[in-house]
Order: C-alpha cells, then sequence, then structure tokens
C-alpha cells in the first residue's frame, strides 16, 4: 500500500477535482445501472413487435383447435404447445417438489452442521449441471431405463423430459425453501419441545407451516423455471420440428420452449411460411409473460418470508 | 428445613422415569427421518449416476483418443478419426471471454450504484425490480432477443456482429448473465460492515475512496464466487445460441484460440454441439458416445468453475464468523 496522502482544508471545503471524479463515478455507475433497463426495454420490444406483425397477419380459425403446431405449414395451434408444457411442469414438479422439500427439510431441520457443510454444497453441484447433460441424461438413460418401464416409450417422451426438468429443479426448491425453514426463529423450536413435542412433531406442525410462505415461493419459482426450461425438453420430449396435440404424458410432444429451439435449429434456419420468424417471437412473448407473472408472486412470497422473521 | 421425604414415591419415580427416557421407539418419527434422508440421498445418487453414465458412455471417445477429440472437428459421421470438440472449445471459450469483458465490470459497477449511491427513491427501487425480473427471464427469450438485435439485418449486423457470429453469442450470454452478477455483488456488498465504512469517512475518503479501498476488497471474494457461477452458467447454456444460429456443421477448419479473424464467422460451442450430436445418434449411434465425450469436457470445465466458487465462499463465510 502506498503512503497517505494528507489532505487539506482546502481540499474538503472547494469541490476540487475529488468532488469532479465522485460525480464522474457516480455517473458511470448509475450508467451501468440503466443498462438492466436498457435490456428490459429491448426485450420487451423485440418480442411485442414481432409478436404483433404475427397477431395481426395470421388467420385465428386456422390456429386454434386441436390442429397442432405445424409452423412451417402455417399452423400455429397454440393449445398444443401449451398443453405440452403444461405436462412436463406438471411431471417436474411431482419429481422435484417431494425430493427438493425432502432434502431440504433434512438439511435444515436434522443435519448435524458438519455433514450439512458437506451435502449442502455436493446438492449445489446439481445446480450446476447444465440443462443439455440433462436433457442426455433423460434421453439416453431416464427413457429406456425408467418411463419404458412404467408404461412409456424408450424414446423421447413428454414423461421423461419432465423428469429431467423435475431433477433440474431439486436444488432450486431445495436452496428456496432450506432458507424459508432456516429463517423460522430457534425459540418457535424451543417451545415446541418444551411442550414436550417430538422431533417431527416440531418440523410438521411448527416449522413447516412457519415457513409456509417460503415453500410456496419455492414452489411457484419452481414452476416458472420448468416452463422456461429449453433444452432437456427438445432433446428429450420426443418431438422435433412440428406435432400433433397430445395430451398424454407418455407420448412425444412440443412445449413452448421446445418449437422456438427446434424452429430455429432447423436446416434452413427460420424460414417458411410467411409468418414463421414471427411465431417464434409470439411464442416467447406467451412465455415472456407467464414466467414474469410467476416470477413476480414468487418474489413477493420470498419478500413476505424476509420480512416476518 | 429439608424435605426429609421424597415428593414422589420411588415407585412413581422409576415409573416417570420410564415414561420419559423409556425404550419406546418413535417409528413414525424414524420413518420421516429415513423418508428426508431418501429424498437426499436421490438427489445425490442422480449425481453419481449421471457422472457415471456420460464418463461410461464416452470413453470410446475420451479413454482412447483423448488428444484426438479435443483437437478434431465436426464431422458427418461418428467414426472419423478427426471427430472432435476444437470448435466448440474455441467458441465456448471467447464466450467466457466476452461475458468476462462486458457483463462483470458492467454487473459490479451498477451493484456500487444500487448499494452505494441509489437513495430509496421510485425509480431505483423500480430498478431492483427490474434486474430481479430479469434474472428469471427464461435463457430462450434472450436467445430471441439476440436474434432480434445481433443476426437480424440493421446497423448493429453490419458493423459489430457479422451476424450468427462469436461476437453475437459473447455479446447475448453477457447481457444473460448480467443481472445474476449483479444480484449476488449486491449481496456482497451488503455484507460489508458499516464500521469499515465509517472509519473511512471518519480519515477523510470520499464516497470512490471508500468504495475502493474498503469495500471493494472486503467484497472481492464474494463478488469472485457470483462471478465464476455466472461465468460457468454461461459456458453451459445452449438454448439462447440455439437461437441466434449456432451450427455444428460446414465451419472452416480449426482456428487457433487467439485467432481473432474466426470472431465474426459462423461458429458453435460445446453444448451446441451436445445437442446436435445427441439429436444425431438416432441416424448414427456413435455420436451418442460422441455427445457423451463432449458432455465430460464440458463437465469438467463447468463444475470445476462451480466447485472453486463453492469452496471459496464456504472458506470465507467461515473465517468471518470465527
Amino acid at each position: 500500500m502506498s503512503s497517505p496522502v494528507p489532505i487539506t482544508i482546502e481540499q474538503l471545503e472547494t469541490p476540487g477535482r475529488r468532488h469532479a471524479r465522485e460525480i464522474i463515478i457516480k455517473g458511470a455507475a448509475f450508467l451501468a445501472a440503466l443498462v438492466s433497463v436498457l435490456i428490459s426495454v429491448l426485450i420487451v420490444f423485440s418480442l411485442f413487435r414481432e409478436a404483433w406483425t404475427f397477431m395481426s397477419q395470421i388467420e385465428w380459425a386456422k390456429t386454434w383447435g386441436e390442429i397442432g403446431w405445424f409452423p412451417r405449414r402455417g399452423i400455429y395451434d397454440v393449445p398444443t404447445l401449451l398443453v405440452s408444457s403444461l405436462i412436463v411442469t406438471a411431471v417436474a414438479m411431482i419429481v422435484a417438489m417431494p425430493i427438493g422439500l425432502g432434502a431440504a427439510i433434512y438439511l435444515s431441520e436434522y443435519a448435524k452442521p458438519k455433514v450439512r457443510k458437506i451435502l449442502k454444497p455436493t446438492l449445489e453441484i446439481l445446480a450446476g449441471i447444465p440443462s443439455v447433460v440433462l436433457g442426455f441424461f433423460a434421453l439416453t438413460f431416464l427413457a429406456p431405463n425408467v418411463v419404458a418401464r412404467i408404461g412409456g416409450d424408450a424414446g423421447g417422451s413428454l414423461m421423461a423430459a419432465g423428469m429431467g426438468v423435475g431433477i433440474l429443479s431439486i436444488p432450486l426448491v431445495a436452496s428456496i425453501s432450506e432458507d424459508a425453514m432456516r429463517s423460522v426463529p430457534r425459540e418457535l423450536r424451543e417451545a415446541s419441545a418444551g411442550l414436550g413435542a417430538r422431533k417431527v412433531t416440531t418440523t410438521t406442525r411448527v416449522v413447516l407451516p412457519a415457513a409456509v410462505s417460503g415453500l410456496v415461493a419455492a414452489f411457484i419459482v419452481a414452476v416458472s423455471r420448468a416452463i422456461g426450461e429449453t433444452m432437456v425438453v427438445f432433446l428429450a420430449g420426443g418431438a422435433t420440428d412440428a406435432a400433433i396435440f397430445n395430451s398424454s404424458p407418455f407420448d412425444g410432444g412440443l412445449t413452448m420452449t421446445a418449437a422456438m429451439a427446434s424452429l430455429a435449429s432447423g436446416t434452413d434456419s427460420v424460414v417458411g411460411e410467411g409468418l414463421t420468424f414471427q411465431s417464434l417471437y409470439f411464442v416467447g412473448l406467451m412465455l415472456f409473460l407467464i414466467t414474469l407473472v410467476l416470477n413476480i408472486i414468487g418474489n413477493s412470497f420470498v419478500a413476505r418470508v424476509r420480512e416476518k422473521y | 428445613m429439608a424435605f426429609t421425604q421424597p415428593l414422589v414415591s420411588a415407585n412413581d419415580r422409576q415409573r416417570i422415569e420410564a415414561n420419559v427416557t423409556g425404550s419406546r421407539v418413535d417409528v413414525a418419527g424414524a420413518a420421516f427421518k429415513g423418508l428426508l434422508m431418501l429424498a437426499l440421498a436421490f438427489s445425490l445418487a442422480v449425481i453419481g449416476l449421471l457422472i457415471a453414465t456420460v464418463v461410461v458412455d464416452g470413453w470410446d471417445q475420451i479413454g482412447t483418443r483423448l488428444g484426438g477429440f479435443l483437437n478434431g472437428t465436426l464431422r458427418s459421421l461418428s467414426d472419423s478419426d478427426r471427430l472432435g470438440v476444437h470448435q466448440g472449445l474455441y467458441g465456448s471459450l471467447w464466450i467466457g471471454v466476452f461475458v468476462a469483458v462486458l457483463a462483470f465490470p458492467i454487473g459490479i459497477s451498477a451493484a456500487i450504484y444500487l448499494e452505494e449511491y441509489a437513495k430509496q427513491t421510485r425509480f431505483n427501487s423500480f430498478l431492483q425490480l427490474i434486474i430481479r425480473n430479469l434474472a428469471g427471464v427464461p435463457s430462450v427469450v434472450y436467445g430471441l432477443l439476440g436474434l432480434y438485435l445481433f443476426v437480424n439485418d440493421g446497423w448493429i449486423k453490419d458493423n459489430i456482429t457479422n451476424g450468427r457470429s462469436v461476437i453475437s453469442a459473447g455479446l447475448t450470454l453477457a447481457i444473460l448473465v448480467l443481472p445474476i452478477v449483479i444480484i449476488t455483488a449486491q449481496e456482497a456488498f451488503r455484507s460489508v460492515p458499516s464500521g469499515l465504512k465509517e472509519g473511512a469517512y471518519g480519515v477523510g475518503a470520499t464516497q470512490w475512496d471508500m468504495i475502493r479501498t474498503q469495500m471493494l476488497p472486503y467484497a472481492a471474494p464474494g463478488i469472485l464466487t457470483g462471478t465464476l457461477l455466472s461465468m460457468s452458467r454461461a459456458i453451459g447454456e445452449a438454448a439462447p445460441l440455439i437461437l441466434i444460429g449456432a451450427i455444428s456443421g460446414g465451419l472452416t477448419a480449426n482456428p487457433g484460440f487467439t485467432d481473432l479473424g474466426a470472431l465474426d464467422e459462423r461458429f458453435t460451442a460445446m453444448p451446441i454441439l451436445i445437442t446436435t450430436w445427441t439429436q444425431n445418434s438416432g441416424r448414427d449411434a456413435g455420436f451418442s458416445t460422441a455427445a457423451a465425450a463432449a458432455i465430460v469436457v464440458l463437465l469438467v470445465f463447468v463444475l470445476l468453475l462451480n466447485l472453486v466458487a463453492i469452496i471459496l465462499r464456504n472458506r470465507f463465510e467461515n473465517r468471518r464468523s470465527s
């Protein structure tokens, strides 16, 4: 470290170079913060602009009903995508909620500090695994070894994709719900134990109800994450390029995100009938709005937990 | 006056003791605990199973010809002895550079503004809200933004990105991780004790002097953790790259890793190779092996970044709490 330069009274009194530097730095930091606003504006602008072109030019009569999603032939049946997305999300939550919550309860209420210190980072490794990798795992391992045994196809299916997305969501569910349970004051647990309650009673009747907004937040944020997940459903969802309407988890289907990915990865990229390119932005806008609403609700639940205790 | 007679008779005392400490097993409690452990064990087993699967599947490539695989190029057939991931590594490396050069400085500056300069105005809480929501926007949507901004015809395409290029990919992923960098840096700054700040002001430091000499060094480990995690996120992300048109065939020969000329050409990246090879495995089963091998290569980078970040965080948490 260099030796400190003494500061004179004049320097402190007059707005000199030090003062000018402060203003410049503050301005630069403000501009950096503004970049986020700019990005948001650009996202909303591009989505709305192209989606508007799509919506104003499409033949709506041809678009709704149980037809399917064939963008290159000009058939854009939105419910086909929505139903597939919902099926994947439902399967994912059935996998992720109990397992994530169970892991969280164990880490927060039962694990000794030393054990926790090892297990928690290990669980975080699962969070760091890229979703393409889980897509590969879902298609090459889960589909033939798990889905095929419970009555499905050994190839890709919404079930396999849902399981993959579920595994992906476990760390997210676990970390939000663990935070919520750890923020429950110790006194509540001690009071419960003092009344003679067993550990299991304390956990299920005292800690879980006290942490309920955090658990709801974990659920909502995980749903939002599952709807927006792309690579697992794209690789393991079992439908490429186009899909007919399907409401069975054991068949292949095209979710909103997979529809976008497969349209963009076609050999000729995004060409086809006139509005194919714009349809990407229309689906993107739906996805953006759905996840935005879910995230706002989820965040407000997280905020409630933090304020309460 | 002392009690000569115990309040409870010896007989009662024994019965009460037996009730409190007795050998009754708490069946429900044990079952509950067992279920919880099962949940955790399942999650850990998945990690192990996943890693074992890809290592076994990819062994034909990484075990027998690792050097060739790392230096090889894209091929239309999987049994070619020149098949490999070099072009993917090139793309991923430069995407990482873009993220480090763009997202980190802008994100950390934004966090400094929000934590240190911003007053409690409506506009600033609006900024906070925007950043939190941006962090939850699905990554495909960022791909749409990249497609719109950097790939489509316009000034940016003509003068900066040249369309579907590493530059477009790097810019898109820098935008994608920016909110994550801001949020983790903010948390790191928030953990700086106010005593440190007040001490700096007390000896006549200006706000920037204080930030530079006290806040930044104290928060550095936290910021580093966040940046490592977002770097690994960027390297593993595939969806936005598919949208902006990363490809897996017809690329020019291997560029050197410092070859800037290839930055504005068509490109690929590790996650894209994995995606395409997985899709091609139906037509040519050998691509499944190649995809698994590419996953091993990607996981080595991504998990290493994660591991370092987690270890760093735990170390600094311990040091401060003790």
